[in-house]
């Protein structure tokens, strides 16, 4: 999924400062399950914001509405009556659904409510760990499963640098070396041939530094 | 010859080569530099420069690569795969073999967490590994990566790390292979205070014939202090520093010299195993004791190639 953290206080609050009615918009999808930014953390976002509004002595109408997904039109065109109640919208949405919201409501400000990080999965309950950057060239099969593009502090895909010890990477203790996870599953599985073979330099125009990508399915495009 | 640097020379000779290392000065000083080549002029056969070395910035190594050439010693200029795509990291090493540089040791590079930049943006565009391939492309194809030709190729004789101090073990000796089959000419080692560790690395290396293959440099840093041996041992990634090492710091009269003796220990049990063909002496910030350390260890005058 993909994964956020809601931006600090102060920054929301510069943010609203000049509007009175403010729409918090939650989204349902991945921010929900990553306990960021879907229906509860509106509802808790809209209770602060409250109380921030009465200590200031401003009237303040908070608003609160949450959709399934606010990466697609369709959910962010039926919420279009919640929006024109609203001079402000503050998205608890990943920077996708942001730009979705904001590019369907122009005339609207839109902002965003939470810093997106990246994509990962939960490793114990509260806390997730990156797994993916979307580098458009999966590497997986030879890796073990663990991406060494991601979980690699450097990005390595010749084996460990002389930084990895005891299982950790050089950056931290907190860190495992991705590369020794790496070994030990291809060791386990007796595929060691790849991590033993050279491999060649990546083509990294599809990890977006060839410019913004665009995925096109030529079989369902509808002209 | 592949790029004719004295220390491909020495090495090709059969004799047991002795490279050290300068770190370049956080300023525009070059006088820094050229104070540290009078202290080590005659000791050594090349010296490196550090490619900023643990990610803080200092004076650029091809830069500083070229003092040392004015000065009359022939430098080992590191470069890192951390702050250069492959665009930079050919087009630097293109002005470095125009200059004269004639040696490089490709690196990783410690992560920019460690630096005074931990904000930066990291390239690692390439690894090392790919590194050592592209400089032997460009040197013996005439190719860049991209697969153009150009006309003038850089000379280059290539140098990479081994650390058999790092994890997993098992692999070290594979990442080794590695290197060597992407077209690595000699190898200068993680520093050494665990000998047998390095001995076991090494019999390893021995029996895979891979030392005939690559020419390996022992890593030697001398300790200035017992605290500085617990601080390697404990905080710096991929290095070990045993028990009894930092107990003959802690119960020495004068640390430094101990510091000194060990090293000079170590460099006599290196010169006596089968698959070293010479040492690199990291005398960090501590570049005047060089000269002492090499005629301690019965290795001067140094050969002239």
């Amino acid at each position: 999924m993909i994964v956020g953290d809601r931006k600090p206080m102060d920054e929301i609050l510069e943010m609203l400062e000049p509007y009175e009615n403010i729409l918090i918009l939650g989204c349902g999808t991945c921010v929900t399950v990553c306990l960021s930014g879907g229906e509860r953390e509106a509802a808790i976002l809209a209770g602060q914001l409250r109380i921030w509004g009465k200590k200031e002595g401003k009237n303040l109408n908070i608003m609160e509405h949450t959709i399934q997904r606010q990466c697609e039109k369709e959910w962010v065109d039926e919420m279009r009556g919640h929006v024109e109640k609203a001079d402000v919208v503050l998205s608890l949405a990943c920077g996708v659904g942001v730009q979705l919201v904001a590019e369907m409501y122009e005339e609207k400000a839109i902002y965003p409510g939470l810093n997106t990080t990246f994509m990962g999965y939960p490793v114990v309950h509260g806390t997730w760990l990156e797994n993916c950057r979307g580098c458009g060239n999966c590497v997986l099969a030879h890796t073990g499963g663990v991406c060494p593009i991601t979980r690699c502090a450097k990005s390595l895909l010749n084996g460990p640098c002389g930084g990895s010890q005891d299982g950790k990477c050089e950056i931290s203790k907190d860190t495992e070396c991705a590369w020794q996870v790496i070994y030990e599953r291809l060791k386990k599985k007796d595929q060691l041939d790849w991590m033993n073979s050279y491999q060649p330099p990546r083509d990294w125009s599809t990890a977006g530094d060839g410019g913004p990508r665009k995925s096109v399915k030529i079989e369902e495009v509808i002209d | 010859m592949k790029a004719g640097s004295n220390l491909e020379k020495i090495l090709e000779a059969g004799k047991f080569a002795v490279t050290s290392e300068i770190g370049p000065p956080k300023s525009a000083n070059a006088n820094v530099i050229r104070k540290k080549c009078g202290m080590l002029k005659g000791f050594v056969d090349a010296a490196n420069i550090t490619d900023n070395q643990t990610a803080i910035v200092r004076l650029s190594s091809i830069a500083a690569a070229n003092i040392l050439l004015q000065e009359g010693i022939e430098p080992v200029a590191q470069m890192t795969v951390r702050d250069r795509n492959r665009i930079a990291i050919q087009s630097d090493l293109l002005g470095a073999a125009a200059l004269g540089v004639k040696n490089v040791l490709c690196l990783s590079g410690d992560h920019q967490v460690f630096g005074n930049h931990p904000q930066s943006k990291n390239v690692f565009d390439i690894d090392s590994m790919q590194l050592i391939r592209m400089l032997k492309d460009m040197r013996d194809e005439k190719k860049f990566e991209c697969g153009d030709e150009m006309d003038v190729e850089p000379r280059l004789f290539l140098g990479a790390a081994a650390n058999p101090f790092a994890d997993p073990f098992e692999f070290r000796v594979d990442r080794l292979a590695k290197k060597i089959d992407a077209g690595v000419d000699f190898i200068q080692t993680q520093g050494i205070y665990d000998v047998p560790r390095f001995e076991k690395w090494l019999n390893e290396a021995n029996d895979r014939g891979l030392t005939e293959k690559v020419y390996i440099l022992g890593g030697v840093i001398p300790l200035k202090s017992a605290g500085a041996a617990k601080y390697i041992k404990n905080k710096v990634a991929g290095m070990m520093v045993p028990d009894e090492v930092i107990d003959r710091m802690k119960n020495a009269s004068d640390a430094k010299q101990e510091g000194i003796k060990i090293a000079i220990e170590t460099i006599e049990q290196l010169k006596n195993m089968k698959g070293v063909h010479g040492v690199h002496v990291m005398a960090i910030e501590w570049e005047e004791k060089v000269p002492e350390i090499v005629k301690e260890s019965g290795l001067l005058p140094r050969p002239t190639a």
